[in-house]
């Protein structure tokens, strides 16, 4: 009846011998023909994971990401068969990865390209368009943040990191904390560094208020924002949206 | 008027397994390829390219829609939430064909990303063909089931695989999608005949058959261990046994599957003309 328990058991356990009840199809033990799926389990995932996380996978070198995966897929298999989705507990499994405990910003690596993720699947909108419209006319607008437009904080300089791992022309990364606004006005999506108080403004857009508003609030939270400079950022990179979510 | 014993709107003609490195070639010169087939899961998002991109195919092309994440094979209740969103992309896409797997891939601790093997049993049969009600009633549509490759067998199993996949068409209304390189693979494995296996299965319930390359190893004793790779090329053999099928159940809708160390578009391109010339002889 439960057979599926024991035979997930020992496709998840090198260690452990083939599952009870199953042959080599001749009479004899199913030995290396039970391992095609262990080996097809482990593999596809970790592939689903190269795939995923390849910043991640460029700072760790090839051969620790596939064994670093290995453990990972062994100890948290995918939730669900959508594997665009596979990797939600890797940031937590990497804080507490011995072996990683002298890279202390690769979990939010993992957090952003997760994002970078979830983005690309996110829903479609428009980004908000304010041509042709005069200061007070587009300042009175309560836009909406884009489904595929997320933030992602950090105590490490990761945009600089991330940058400097996908384009060969960056600078190196100094010390310090970044956030980063993650967008898609078309269908791939962008990283940008987030000044000062960007991840307020974010947080207030969320909740449907007038640009003015947004702006005025920032300000109140972080005296210190350039307002103007965070405001043409969301809306050159499409942050922003006027469509409502599809249901 | 179509031959209404095909169970499946798609055409019988020659199909590839959808990559998206390849729309662009793809638009540009399909050459025989006549329809595509997506996996299901790829598609489950909620915008962006990937959406786009089936969306303006499916004005292109009739889609098979195949499964590889169901599970019906599982002791487990069949998933809620994936069943849901299977039907969400079913309604609006309205594929030509939805298929999926006899096989399990989930259990208590996750989603395993295989399809994993089950004993030929009565009570496999039941609740196999019990989940495959519940799909075809979610869904509003007839599904087809595909046969597996095997690597191993189980003690307990009394059916063969032919008589099981029989018995579930008949009991559930199913079509049957029939993977002649998994009745290689499988009879190669366990020893057993690929030409008898065609012989005996239900032809007139398959909707679609499916070409892929395997991969070639030894078991422990040294005997032939072929693995589903659907990572090269369709072997001599397969094709013969392709042409042997199509010989005796007429035509059908025949994808070329390469999954994994995808090539270039023209490469898929003269796979699926390789089975246009073995189809179209049949079907005209």
């Amino acid at each position: 009846m439960h057979r599926q328990s024991s035979f997930t058991d020992a496709v998840l356990d090198p260690d452990r011998a083939a599952p009870g009840g199953v042959n080599d199809g001749f009479g004899g033990p199913a030995g290396k023909r039970f391992d095609v799926y262990r080996n097809n389990v482990v593999v596809s995932l970790t592939e689903a994971l190269e795939t995923g996380f390849p910043v991640l996978r460029k700072l760790v070198g090839d051969a620790f990401f596939k064994a670093m995966a290995g453990v990972f897929v062994r100890a948290h298999p995918p939730a669900s068969p959508r594997l665009q989705l596979y990797g939600q507990r890797l940031p937590g499994f990497l804080a507490s990865f011995p072996p990683v405990a002298h890279l202390p910003y690769l979990p939010d690596i993992a957090r952003l390209e997760l994002g970078l993720r979830q983005s690309y699947h996110a829903a479609d909108a428009a980004p908000l368009d304010v041509g042709g419209l005069d200061p007070d006319a587009m300042l009175a607008l309560k836009p909406l943040v884009a489904p595929a437009t997320l933030v992602v904080q950090s105590r490490y300089p990761i945009f600089a990191i991330w940058r400097a791992n996908t384009d060969s022309t960056a600078p190196g990364p100094a010390a310090g904390a970044q956030d980063i606004l993650i967008t898609r006005p078309g269908f791939d999506p962008a990283p940008h560094l987030l000044p000062r108080g960007g991840v307020a403004l974010a947080r207030l857009l969320k909740g449907r208020i007038s640009l003015a508003e947004a702006m005025a609030a920032t300000l109140a939270a972080e005296p210190e924002a350039d307002i103007s400079a965070l405001l043409s950022l969301f809306i050159a990179s499409g942050a922003l949206t006027l469509e409502r979510k599809d249901p | 008027m179509r031959d209404m014993s095909v169970p499946s709107r798609l055409p019988l003609a020659v199909g590839i397994g959808y990559k998206s490195r390849h729309y662009a070639d793809l638009l540009a010169d399909p050459g025989p390829v006549g329809w595509l087939e997506i996996h299901a899961e790829n598609y489950m998002g909620d915008g962006g390219r990937p959406i786009a991109q089936l969306r303006a195919l499916a004005e292109r092309f009739p889609i098979s829609v195949h499964g590889v994440g169901l599970s019906i094979g599982g002791e487990r209740p069949l998933d809620r939430d994936h069943l849901n969103r299977l039907r969400h992309l079913c309604d609006w896409l309205d594929p030509a064909s939805f298929s999926e797997h006899l096989a399990w891939s989930t259990h208590d601790t996750g989603y395993l990303n295989d399809l994993l093997p089950l004993p030929y049993t009565d009570a496999t049969l039941a609740r196999v063909g019990a989940h495959i009600g519940q799909v075809q009633d979610v869904l509003g549509r007839r599904m087809l089931l595909e046969n597996p490759s095997t690597y191993l067998a189980f003690d307990e199993t009394t059916m063969e695989e032919v008589d099981f996949l029989s018995e579930l068409a008949r009991r559930t209304g199913c079509g049957l999608l029939l993977d002649i390189n998994n009745v290689f693979v499988s009879a190669t494995n366990q020893g057993t005949d690929a030409r008898a296996y065609i012989d005996a299965f239900p032809l007139s319930h398959v909707g679609e058959v499916h070409l892929g390359g395997h991969d070639a190893d030894v078991d422990d004793t040294g005997r032939p261990l072929l693995i589903d790779s659907h990572g090269c090329a369709v072997v001599d053999p397969v094709w013969a046994l392709y042409r042997y099928t199509i010989a005796q159940s007429g035509p059908r809708p025949t994808l070329i599957e390469w999954d994994t160390d995808v090539p270039a578009f023209a490469t898929l391109r003269a796979e699926a003309a390789r089975a246009d010339a073995i189809l179209s002889p049949v079907t005209a």
